[in-house]
């Protein structure tokens, strides 16, 4: 029953996409042919990875907010800010790798944190919505401070430097600054990886996130609390848990591992470039509402979105398809969850209120 | 005093906001005078103020309907993009008036799925905004790479013109050229006087025929949610369904009409954007985030139409100036007009007792005042954050002060307690 909802959005997605292809003269059973066959090759499965891990982060960033009914949307300001600043830290200083890359790891995480703590603020002090607040913080981080700092940066370089593809960004940081790759390990349970196509390190981070959001939320008081407030929050403020300080602390942790979104591509580049990867922080969101905020859902969403993603370059080399196709999938697979969701939530109380009806019938007539 | 604050109260709405309108240029006209530049009160400013407002109006009465039928709209940006390619798309294949016609209908099909979402699913309608918010831009780039060859962008579309106003901005009746009575003031260079005058020119030559649509539809939003039987019962299932309910109103059916018209109009807002008045084609990212403003201008405008107007002109002006500021010197001057109006603020929260407020702006307006006579121009980036600051700030101090509706964001089951 829990995997009906899930299964049948990925049938209603492939009928509608299916439709889709076919209307302009694709042919599907190509398309996905060509999209399952080269998920099986290896090198493509260390895309699919690389590319999940950001999308994974951002979607328990999101998920610490929903699982208390505050709606943070600017996971997308929040990482971008986070990795800029990072980044230029990073950049600027030099010191022993373990510390350089905690050094890194700390402000990503602390102005992610900080970023999102303001619209919690706004919401406790000033009863601002988090929708609304974190949706204006995201035009201010990403169209204003990061586009005055990357402007301020480039000022800064030396005379008959001039701007091109290799000097913009942030300053280049150290190798020391930066997560070793774990393609070795990896190379340990499977065939070689090609050396141009690297595993990155926060895959591991990733995981060890998902582990600690997994504990949080199901074996400390904490996460009873944050858990309580989102299901009921005058219940939980009866019981004795602070209604502000819960929603603070939520959007402080939420942007803390905002934060580590983009420090992914920081890592694998060595710097901030203006034009980093954008929209994760969107997509993280759908992949949180897709995994219904799950750690272990999540993940499979995160690789499912990972595959598509990766699919539209696979699309894009064979042409059997136009590329663009993955992302009505995901778009179709998304709001079709959603929906699928909140029927299979209803069936089930219908039944239970039956179930307890009939119970309490036999009681009486007994 | 009093009496005649009271005296002011009872005028015509129309005519207290002329006065409002008229204050504001004056303002604008002072800090002109102070600061070094010509532009704020310029005909191109005020042209280009009511150019980049339109999507953010549109998008900010389409989220009007919704709020006040309880259906919160966040998806307002992605039926801004069905409106943009659909817009373009019926424009190049049948005729301007063809795309308006059809980018407001894509604009609605969206409203429908939304709808459909959240009225008969019940799903939480955060998560159904923000799903097709994902959706709408991979449907359209799909569509524009099977369509138009080109994931991003359409060939260049034609508008349904526009219009000089005669007499006022020298507009031609039937092919006879009628005198710019305005262009003769602001020509006279009077203070003040001639300011009023180019500034109304530049709304009222060239105008766009979607602009006088747009600036109609305030009207008759107002109009229709508060002097009509259709109004009420979508307001009813915005504050008290049940109660609604009780009288025998199809709660369902109005909530669908009001996020189907939310989605139609937000739908008009990206034809606005794709048509030659903004873009003058479909350009993948032009809609530029405006469907979320909107959504900022309903509730800077406290869930009323005239509110959302004076919210989109602030944000359009804001935002023309930019671009017509390269030297950065008139936005500069606006920080004087932001001191100023953080000092009223200031002063105002003080007469009501809240010092923390007061002292808050206070402290705000001293440092938007430093930050004017310490600088000579203003980096690109402030004028860019402006308008969200200016939203975040109007929270900020009247937050407690805006009244939403009753049940919004709230799930309505018939039959529900």
């Amino acid at each position: 029953m829990t995997l009906a909802a899930p299964l049948g959005a990925l049938l209603l997605t492939l009928i509608i996409s299916s439709l889709a292809l076919w209307a302009f003269g694709s042919n599907p059973w190509a398309a996905y042919g060509d999209m399952l066959g080269h998920a099986a090759k290896l090198d493509t499965q260390v895309d699919i990875w690389n590319r999940a891990t950001p999308l994974y982060l951002s979607a328990i960033a999101a998920s610490i907010g929903f699982r208390m009914n505050l709606f943070n949307i600017g996971v997308e300001g929040q990482y971008f800010l986070a990795a800029l600043v990072a980044a230029q830290v990073g950049g600027l200083v030099s010191l022993p790798q373990v510390l350089h890359i905690a050094v890194i790891f700390l402000v990503a995480m602390a102005v992610g944190g900080a970023w999102a703590g303001l619209a919690g603020v706004l919401n406790v002090t000033r009863g601002i919505n988090v929708v609304i607040s974190t949706i204006m913080l995201n035009f201010i981080a990403v169209s204003g401070l990061a586009a005055w700092w990357i402007t301020a940066w480039q000022a800064e370089l030396g005379e008959g430097e001039s701007l091109s593809a290799t000097n913009l960004g942030t300053t280049p940081i150290d190798d020391s600054g930066l997560l070793p790759h774990i393609t070795g390990f990896v190379e340990i349970f499977t065939g070689d990886i090609r050396d141009n196509n690297p595993v990155s390190g926060m895959l591991v981070v990733a995981l060890l996130v998902g582990i600690g959001y997994h504990v949080l939320l199901n074996r400390t008081t904490f996460g009873f609390d944050l858990r309580s407030s989102g299901m009921n929050p005058f219940a939980a403020r009866a019981g004795g848990v602070p209604p502000k300080r819960m929603i603070v602390v939520a959007m402080i942790l939420s942007g803390a591992v905002a934060g580590l979104v983009g420090l992914v591509e920081v890592f694998e580049i060595g710097k901030f470039r203006p034009n980093q990867i954008q929209g994760l922080g969107f997509a993280g969101i759908g992949v949180a509402l897709l995994g219904r905020n799950s750690p272990l859902g999540m993940a499979f969403a995160a690789l499912l979105f990972g595959f598509l993603d990766i699919s539209s370059v696979i699309l894009q080399q064979t042409g059997t398809a136009s590329r663009e196709i993955v992302v009505i999938m995901q778009g179709i697979l998304l709001l079709a969850a959603v929906v699928a969701y909140e029927v299979v939530r209803r069936i089930k109380i219908r039944e239970e209120a039956r179930a307890t009806a009939e119970a309490l019938a036999q009681g009486v007539a007994a | 005093m009093t009496a005649l604050s009271q005296r002011f109260n009872a005028l015509p709405t129309a005519i207290k906001w002329m006065v409002y309108a008229l204050l504001g240029i004056l303002l604008l006209t002072i800090v002109q005078s102070i600061g070094d530049t010509d532009k704020l009160t310029s005909a191109p400013i005020s042209r280009e103020m009511l150019r980049w407002s339109l999507p953010v109006l549109l998008a900010g009465l389409g989220g009007l309907f919704a709020d006040r039928a309880g259906v919160v709209n966040i998806g307002l940006e992605g039926m801004m993009i069905l409106g943009m390619w659909f817009g373009a798309w019926g424009a190049l294949e049948y005729g301007p008036w063809a795309g308006v016609v059809i980018g407001t209908v894509g604009g609605a099909a969206g409203g429908l799925l939304h709808a459909l979402a959240t009225v008969t699913f019940g799903v939480d309608q955060i998560i159904s905004g923000v799903a097709i918010n994902i959706l709408a831009p991979a449907g359209t780039r799909y569509l524009s790479q099977e369509v138009f060859g080109s994931p991003t962008q359409s060939p260049r579309t034609t508008g349904i013109g526009d219009w000089d106003v005669p007499f006022l901005a020298g507009g031609s009746i039937f092919g006879w050229d009628s005198p710019d009575i305005l262009l003769t003031v602001a020509n006279w260079n009077w203070w003040f006087v001639s300011d009023v005058a180019d500034f109304s020119r530049g709304l009222l030559r060239g105008t766009s025929i979607l602009a006088i649509i747009a600036v109609a539809l305030v009207p008759i939003s107002a109009w229709v949610l508060w002097r009509t039987r259709f109004g009420l019962r979508l307001r009813i299932s915005g504050e008290q369904p049940q109660a609604g309910e009780s009288q025998g109103v199809n709660i369902y059916a109005y909530k669908y009409a009001a996020v189907i018209i939310s989605g139609a109009l937000a739908g008009l807002g990206g034809v606005v954007i794709s048509s030659p008045e903004l873009s003058g084609q479909f350009l993948e990212g032009n809609s530029g985030g405006r469907g979320f403003i909107g959504l900022a201008a309903v509730i800077f405008g406290n869930w009323r139409p005239l509110g959302i107007l004076l919210g989109a002109l602030l944000y359009g002006y804001v935002f023309g100036l930019d671009l017509k500021d390269l030297d950065g010197t008139a936005s500069h001057a606006l920080l004087l007009l932001n001191a100023i109006a953080l000092g009223g603020v200031a002063a105002w929260a003080i007469t009501r007792r809240r010092a923390t407020d007061g002292v808050l702006a206070g402290l705000l307006a001293v440092g938007a005042l430093i930050w004017w006579l310490a600088s000579e121009t203003v980096p690109g980036w402030w004028s860019n954050i402006l308008p969200y600051v200016v939203v975040l700030l109007v929270l900020v101090f009247f937050a407690q002060r805006l009244r939403e509706p009753a049940a919004i964001g709230q799930a309505y089951r018939r039959g529900g307690s």
